[in-house]
């Protein structure tokens, strides 16, 4: 016998409605925001709506958008990544370095290249979770041993802080294909990056959302003892995510390499920032265990909106900064309103 | 983890490349000359110090060739950068406390630097100053100055964009806040019978760099020149303007081995060269024969290393001197 009282009290069971659902997502605020972004530049800007212009931007969203994905999902799991940034200068430079001084086949440059990227990545989350010292301090450590380790090498080994040119080399066009290429759609190219990225953003939803190992980084983020207590392997689960920033550092660098074949030791440096702000404004939470791959995929899309709308709208260069620190504040206010809305109603 | 690592060794040398790479390069150097003292002179001790950033292409150039005068004048050389003014200066301070024979400083920020030159030079540490700064110099006591005009370079840049019947300009500034660079698109601006207009991009991000000019590209297609301020980012100006399918004429300041190689194809129209090489050979040299002759040169003016205008012409004489990093 149930009484109508009891079903009241269990709200687990209520049934939420679409709209409900919709609104309970972390991304909500950023896609709002998205949009707002979007029109303002459409009616700014002439030729920001031009197919040509909006490939552009997706190429600027995507370069971010790739590394904000599993700093979003490395973000849920509670922990930072400042090394991020420059390991994909790192992943760029050990595959080119590689295949030149081996004058080896640039696909296996590009193989070295994964087993380094990732190890350096493994080696974060295991310093993290050994160390039990914050992620802040451990990966700031990584960031600057990285630094000096691409420059320094680059300048050991080919004498200059750039490195050589292995466009023409074995492996370079096909290994192009995979990582710099185009698309042509009708009079639009698409680069291949943004394939890229949208195949980075369903596999981590499809992790967040639908594995396991999903729940667990949500379990680790927000309450890591907690989850311990419950059998989650919080250490494997964050040298995991470690190895994913890591293995989309790679993406990235990769792309860097056989876009521009020459790759500069001294870059990255500051990029880790953006990918976290991309990551932020798409509604993850800086303290961990909330957010989404997608939302950081809007935040990466907010961000190169606005680096290349202001170009579009040909605005005085002097005050470039300001708008953009502007426009992503404004964002991210409208981010944040949207969501308070939208949890004060469901 | 070990033995994949040894599994791809293992296929790296089966999967060898039969074209470019380490092997080419070898096949072409010949025996490099034995870098050996061509003086007597006691071992001095020179210190440069540069407000270049980590791994700064151009001030790899200006070593080497401060290098090499060192090797040849027998000169103990020192060398430190930051691109923080006030970090520049404790870098001067500490070659001061080393003692050091001579000094050499660039002045970008002139005003972090002027206590500590003059600290040199009661010291009486002889200081030549290379590459920004020349109307500094001469107040702050140095011997002389070595370098590029930064305004004069981007009016020979203006004039020559107007020599090729160019209407529309872009210069693309890639460290904002860069007085030099300013200068330069100034320069442009002044000589320029066309339109200049400044493009501020993330030096750091190449895929900004490209995303941004060609976003200005698409904004306006009637922009037919763009300049980069350093060679790096020529290349990926070429790969921007290709995207937006943009006719611009892609020049640049700056000369580096893939510059001179699309100089030699046509992809870019010309580059200017501040020759670095000779700023840090020049410089090293100098405070050699002021110890050894009491030798100044200049006559109280800056000694110029540029603007040199590179065009097609020079670009395949000067494209072995950019793979061996001395152009």
């Amino acid at each position: 016998m149930s009484t109508a009282t009891d079903t009241a009290a269990d709200e687990r069971l209520l049934r939420r409605s679409v709209w409900r659902k919709i609104l309970g997502r972390p991304e909500l605020g950023s896609v709002v925001g998205a949009g707002a972004v979007f029109l303002f530049f459409s009616i700014v800007a002439d030729s920001f709506l031009q197919p040509s212009s909006l490939s552009t931007v997706l190429y600027a969203a995507s370069t971010i958008g790739i590394m904000a994905v599993p700093v979003a999902l490395l973000m849920i799991g509670g922990e930072f990544d400042l090394s991020a940034g420059v390991l994909v200068t790192t992943s760029a430079l050990v595959s080119s370095m590689f295949s030149y001084q081996m004058t080896a086949n640039v696909w296996v440059g590009v193989a070295v290249s994964l087993l380094v990227t990732v190890a350096i990545g493994a080696f974060n989350g295991f310093m993290l979770t050994r160390t039990k010292l914050p992620s802040f301090i451990i990966t700031l450590g990584t960031f600057l041993m990285l630094t000096g380790l691409n420059l320094g090498f680059t300048k050991l080994i080919s004498g200059t802080v750039s490195t050589k040119s292995i466009a023409d080399m074995e492996g370079f066009d096909s290994a192009k294909k995979l990582f710099a290429s185009q698309l042509t759609l009708g009079s639009v190219n698409l680069k291949v990056t943004i394939l890229w990225w949208f195949a980075l953003i369903a596999v981590a939803t499809w992790i967040l959302l639908r594995t396991r190992f999903g729940n667990w980084i949500f379990a680790v983020g927000g309450e890591a003892d907690a989850a311990r207590a419950v059998g989650v392997p919080v250490f494997k689960t964050k040298i995991g995510l470690y190895m994913g920033v890591a293995f989309a550092a790679w993406v990235s660098g990769q792309h860097l390499l056989f876009s521009f074949d020459v790759v500069q030791s001294g870059e990255g440096v500051g990029n880790e920032l953006i990918y976290i702000i991309a990551a932020v404004i798409g509604g993850c939470l800086i303290t961990g265990g909330y957010g989404s791959a997608i939302g950081s995929a809007v935040g990466a899309f907010i961000f190169g909106m606005t680096s290349k709308g202001i170009v579009y709208a040909e605005w005085n260069p002097d005050w470039f900064k300001f708008f953009l620190g502007a426009m992503l504040l404004l964002a991210t206010l409208l981010n944040a309103w949207v969501r308070k809305r939208a949890e004060a109603t469901a | 983890m070990g033995a994949v690592l040894a599994a791809v060794l293992g296929a790296s040398l089966a999967g060898c490349s039969s074209t470019g790479g380490k092997r080419a390069e070898d096949a072409r150097k010949s025996a490099q000359a034995q870098g050996r003292a061509a003086v007597d002179t006691p071992r001095w001790k020179i210190a440069m110090v540069t407000h270049s950033g980590d791994g700064d292409t151009f001030w790899d150039i200006v070593q080497s060739g401060a290098k090499q005068a060192a090797t040849k004048d027998n000169i103990d050389f020192l060398y430190s950068h930051s691109d923080q003014g006030q970090q520049q200066a404790q870098f001067v301070q500490a070659a001061i406390d080393q003692k050091v024979d001579g000094l050499i400083v660039t002045l970008a920020k002139p005003d972090a630097l002027k206590d500590v030159v003059a600290k040199a030079e009661k010291a009486g540490i002889p200081v030549i100053t290379v590459n920004s700064g020349s109307e500094k110099s001469k107040e702050f006591g140095a011997l002389t100055h070595i370098g590029q005009d930064e305004t004069i370079a981007g009016e020979a840049v203006g004039e020559e964009l107007t020599k090729r019947g160019r209407k529309k300009a872009l210069c693309v500034l890639h460290e904002q806040g860069n007085v030099g660079h300013e200068q330069r698109c100034a320069g442009t601006k002044k000589s320029f019978k066309g339109e200049v207009q400044n493009l501020y991009v993330t030096g750091t991000s190449m895929p900004d760099v490209q995303s941004s000019i060609e976003a200005k590209l698409q904004a306006d297609p009637s922009i037919d020149a763009v300049v980069t301020l350093g060679a790096p980012f020529a290349d990926t100006a070429v790969k921007a303007k290709q995207s937006a399918g943009s006719s611009a004429e892609i020049d640049t300041f700056d000369l580096n081995a893939k510059v001179a190689a699309a100089l030699k194809s046509g992809t870019l129209g010309f580059a200017v060269d501040q020759q670095p090489y000779l700023q840090g050979y020049e410089a090293v040299d100098l405070l050699w024969l002021y110890k050894y002759n009491a030798d100044v040169l200049g006559g109280g003016l800056p000694v110029l290393t540029g603007p040199q205008i590179i065009t097609k012409d020079q670009a395949a004489e000067l494209e072995a001197y950019t793979n061996r990093g001395t152009r």
